[in-house]
């Protein structure tokens, strides 16, 4: 076996233009397979991380205007989220996991003698696991205690924090909103976010909903923010808020513009189909070249089993049985893939190493030689291969002895 | 050891068919020397392919070792070749690649024997031959007799039962041959059966069985 693969690589070493030509077909292959779906994943890793930077699987509630009259109402009547709705909803739909109502309004705030307005959102500790709020080390998010104690503490985005603090120094400080000292419990780690209501979180500020009733009192909530229990039950989640609601409200229960949700399941859903689709068209254009390549790899093997008639011919003579001249030619065909495919695969590290080093991290990401996609290359090359090597491996075994040794 | 009865071969080309035998009747016994002659076409190749076989007879009915042939398949032939037949040709049909000494080794190889007790029979076998100086030597680093000797050892590695020989000094100079056909004649002498296609005098005058091939039968076969 060794002895073979020796053999053939000798082999090789002596027919330089020729082995070149047979591997760069499969080190083209693989390269593209490899690169191609590389692309492909990162491309989609990037646009879910920016897309979960709003949050995951969550709904996102306002209320609007009827569009039906009912129970004596005209058409037309605006609603509102009212203080105790996110109670009233967590109560009659078991199948929400997390809930918060969401009040917002603009603010001067105020750092020493830096003064810019921003955002402040009122929302429950749950908050955070909803949208994605996670606090950078040694701060944290507003917690239970915050709200009860109504007390006087903020988390803010990064971005607030930057041009308020300068990077990295607002924690634990005090800013002034409206005049009123807060302290700075946590700052948002950097993030990526594609879309979002209300602003950006790297410009918001978050204090505890009791406190800011406390301070404001509105007496209507901006939008409410819910997450199913468990996500494969958000469809019948957002039938069952609309029903509780319409009871509440008094509105049609068909009626789709008095309560707007924003599901971002169904953003996932297409980003999932839509990249899904995409990789499988980049991985059958990577397939493709790569049967090129496996197609070259056959066309050599032929050759070589030409060439070596009489050399098949003694080794049967001298009783060589059939499936081992299978074997063997078999095995030929594969260490000459094998080759092109070790080459083609230091080829892409080299290309993902150099590609990760150029500033596209923006649009791209960062590419990594997913295992997945290394174990799929590695098994289709393995088919190609076989199927490649199946064809010029049984002409070899099945070479008439007398024939063959003739030649 | 083999009884051949009214052995035919018939090649078929397409269009016409080629008889190369037609109604071969033979037999060989342990320890014989059996020359086969006759001109180029007569079918001595062919005779040759099938005893040793390689090829399969058209019709009649070739019994190795009271078995009848026909019932083998591809395997059990390739074991028969293996075990029982040793091959010399006309052309060496050694492989280039390979050293004197991984040339011998490969019917051992096939007949998957253990490394150590391979060394020992290669090196055995190759110093009977005479070449136990060469064994690390290419084919195209040794002599036309030199490579003729490698094959006689292939031939001989596996112990086979019979020795088949198609114009084994063909190729060679009168010196030469006149060598390679001594150790045929020693091999011999040392109890092998020995089936040669020749013209040289001196292997017919050791012979005990002469057979003379014309146009696919055998003209006479001389006892003595």
């Amino acid at each position: 076996m060794l002895k073979n693969i020796l053999q053939v690589l000798r082999e090789l070493k002596k027919q330089k233009l020729r082995t070149f030509l047979t591997l760069f077909g499969i080190i083209w292959g693989t390269v593209s397979v490899i690169l191609l779906l590389a692309f492909g994943f990162a491309i989609k890793a990037q646009t879910s991380e920016s897309m979960h930077g709003l949050g995951e699987s969550i709904c996102i509630m306002w209320s609007g205007k009827t569009s039906i009259s009912y129970a004596g109402f005209p058409r037309g009547r605006n609603l509102h989220f009212q203080k105790g709705d996110a109670e009233f909803l967590r109560d009659q739909v078991p199948l929400i996991g997390n809930i918060s109502p969401q009040y917002s309004r603009s603010v001067a705030v105020r750092v020493k003698d830096k003064k810019q307005s921003f955002n402040i959102n009122a929302v429950l500790p749950e908050f955070t696991k909803m949208r994605n709020l996670v606090p950078r080390m040694g701060g944290r998010f507003l917690n239970q205690l915050d709200e009860k104690k109504r007390r006087r503490v903020v988390f803010i985005g990064f971005d607030v924090e930057e041009k308020m603090f300068g990077k990295g120094n607002g924690l634990g400080k005090t800013i002034y909103i409206e005049g009123m000292p807060f302290t700075v419990i946590g700052v948002l780690i950097q993030k990526k976010q594609d879309s979002s209501y209300n602003g950006r979180d790297k410009d918001a500020i978050y204090m505890p909903v009791s406190t800011y009733l406390g301070i404001y009192g509105d007496r209507y909530m901006d939008n409410m923010v819910c997450k199913a229990e468990n996500v494969e039950y958000t469809d019948q989640m957002k039938d069952d808020i609309q029903l509780a609601y319409a009871r509440k409200y008094r509105f049609h229960p068909d009626d789709t513009e008095a309560l707007g949700i924003w599901d971002t399941t169904e953003n996932e859903k297409f980003l999932n189909t839509f990249f899904g689709g995409f990789n499988i068209f980049l991985g059958v254009v990577g397939v493709m070249t790569l049967i090129v390549g496996g197609i070259g790899i056959s066309n050599i093997m032929y050759v070589i089993v030409e060439e070596r008639t009489n050399e098949i011919g003694i080794k049967r003579a001298v009783g060589a049985k059939k499936h081992l001249i299978l074997f063997q030619y078999l095995t030929e065909t594969f260490v000459i893939a094998g080759l092109g495919t070790i080459i083609g695969f230091l080829i892409s590290m080299g290309i993902i190493a150099l590609t990760n080093q150029l500033p596209l991290k923006e649009y791209i990401g960062t590419l990594v030689l997913d295992p997945v996609i290394a174990m799929t290359t590695i098994i289709i090359i393995v088919m190609i291969t076989l199927a490649a090597g199946w064809g010029p491996a049984t002409r070899a075994s099945n070479l008439d002895p007398v024939i063959a040794i003739n030649k | 050891m083999i009884d051949m009865n009214n052995i035919k071969k018939v090649y078929d080309t397409g269009k016409i068919q080629v008889e190369a035998l037609r109604g071969v009747n033979l037999q060989i016994e342990e320890g014989d020397f059996m020359t086969v002659v006759g001109p180029s076409g007569s079918g001595k190749s062919t005779l040759m392919n099938i005893i040793g076989c390689l090829d399969k007879p058209s019709e009649g009915e070739y019994k190795l070792n009271q078995k009848s042939v026909k019932n083998f398949n591809d395997n059990q032939l390739s074991e028969i070749r293996n075990q029982d037949i040793g091959f010399v040709f006309q052309n060496f049909n050694l492989l280039p690649y390979a050293s004197a000494y991984e040339n011998v080794e490969m019917p051992l190889l096939f007949a998957g024997m253990s490394g150590k007790k391979r060394r020992e029979r290669v090196e055995y076998i190759l110093d009977r031959v005479g070449l136990s100086e060469r064994m690390g030597h290419k084919p195209n680093e040794l002599s036309g007799g030199q490579k003729q000797r490698v094959a006689i050892a292939r031939a001989l590695v596996n112990n086979p039962k019979i020795i088949l020989a198609d114009e084994p000094t063909g190729n060679l100079d009168t010196k030469t041959g006149e060598n390679i056909m001594q150790l045929f004649i020693e091999l011999w002498k040392e109890g092998n059966t020995i089936v040669m296609i020749t013209h040289d005098p001196r292997a017919t005058k050791y012979s005990e069985k002469a057979v003379k091939l014309i146009d696919g039968k055998i003209k006479n076969q001389t006892m003595d």
